[in-house]
């Protein structure tokens, strides 16, 4: 468990603990509460979990390396967005992976754009975006914030 | 039994994918299985707290308050809270969508929850933590100066592209939470 992880834990049990001492029934109205949203949302997020095994499994990490270092620039920016927008794949995993890749002397837009879809469009999540904020709205954010990727690889590869 | 079936329809179609897999060939359907494995245990340590801090805020944190800090007429502060409290959070983009839910309801400004959501996406200190480490200060730190007014922007794009009656819908039905 990472230190946030912890001190999330940490600040809800102080939360609760306090809440709990100020007004029992109160804070049993909200447990009643966060019960009700997590059940609306669990199967999601546990179909989500699934569908990132799925995913995994067939794009594997030695596959992004691949990608990644596909000679022609354009392609290789734009194959690593598609690839980081339908993977979730944890930050441990994710930056050294393409930190070994740049260290190694490859283009660091492909990698930029790789490591920018990864967590700002959410391919796998999409049913639950949608679920919260309907169709269009989640369409809408995941298309602009591919486009605004590349655009973020770009200005990163003319600065660096 | 109609409404289990269509509220866990999504669930219910991976749980058939992943068994098929599995009939076709069990060392990828093992394999495929370790890594939902894996991002359970992630889901487990941060879903529950963050549903039960929700529950609390929203039972305790008045509705004023919010809108105060967060909601029209917050200017800058309310972009900066938003930014800050997207950034250190814990957990991955799927736990930002329930909050943002609750954020609604409490009167949140709406493009305050995108920057929100937007935050949680890109500038997450834990993953930033990494970054430094794996791809040195001036990547990572040139990466985070471009991605803040780069959600900004986003945010303020997707806000012209939905209409006012849209986010209306919004609002009103994160008031049947």
């Amino acid at each position: 468990m990472d230190i946030f992880t912890a001190s999330l834990w940490g600040i809800t049990g102080a939360a609760f603990i306090a809440a709990l001492v100020k007004d029992k029934q109160k804070t049993f109205n909200s447990i009643k509460m966060a019960r009700g949203m997590m059940k609306n949302m669990i199967g999601e997020i546990v179909g989500i979990l699934f569908l990132i095994g799925l995913i995994l499994t067939f794009i594997p990490p030695e596959v992004i390396k691949n990608i990644l270092g596909e000679s022609n620039l354009f392609i290789s920016t734009v194959i690593s967005a598609l690839v980081g927008s339908i993977t979730l794949i944890p930050a441990f995993v994710a930056f050294p992976l393409v930190g070994s890749f740049v260290d190694a002397g490859a283009s660091i837009v492909p990698a930029v754009a790789f490591l920018t879809t990864l967590t700002m469009v959410g391919i796998v999540t999409f049913p639950l975006e949608k679920q919260e904020f309907g169709l269009k709205f989640a369409a809408i954010r995941n298309a602009l914030s591919f486009v605004f990727a590349l655009i973020i690889a770009l200005t990163m590869g003319v600065i660096m | 039994m109609k409404n289990l079936i269509k509220r866990y329809k999504f669930f219910i179609v991976t749980v058939i994918i992943m068994s098929i897999i599995f009939l076709i060939d069990f060392n990828v359907g093992k394999k495929a299985l370790s890594i939902v494995g894996y991002s359970f245990k992630e889901m487990l340590l941060v879903i529950p707290p963050i549903f039960v801090l929700l529950g609390l805020l929203d039972v305790w944190v008045p509705r004023e308050t919010m809108i105060k800090y967060m909601g029209e007429g917050s200017g800058i502060k309310g972009v900066a809270l938003a930014i800050i409290l997207g950034s250190a959070a814990a957990g991955p983009l799927y736990g930002a969508f329930p909050i943002a839910a609750v954020f609604m309801k409490k009167g949140v400004k709406f493009s305050n929850i995108l920057i929100f959501i937007g935050a949680w996406s890109t500038t997450k200190i834990p993953m930033f933590l990494f970054e430094l480490s794996s791809l040195g200060t001036k990547f990572a730190i040139t990466r985070l100066l471009i991605d803040i007014p780069g959600i900004i922007i986003i945010a303020y794009i997707l806000l012209r592209f939905v209409t006012k009656e849209e986010i209306n819908e919004l609002y009103k039905n994160a008031e049947n939470l």
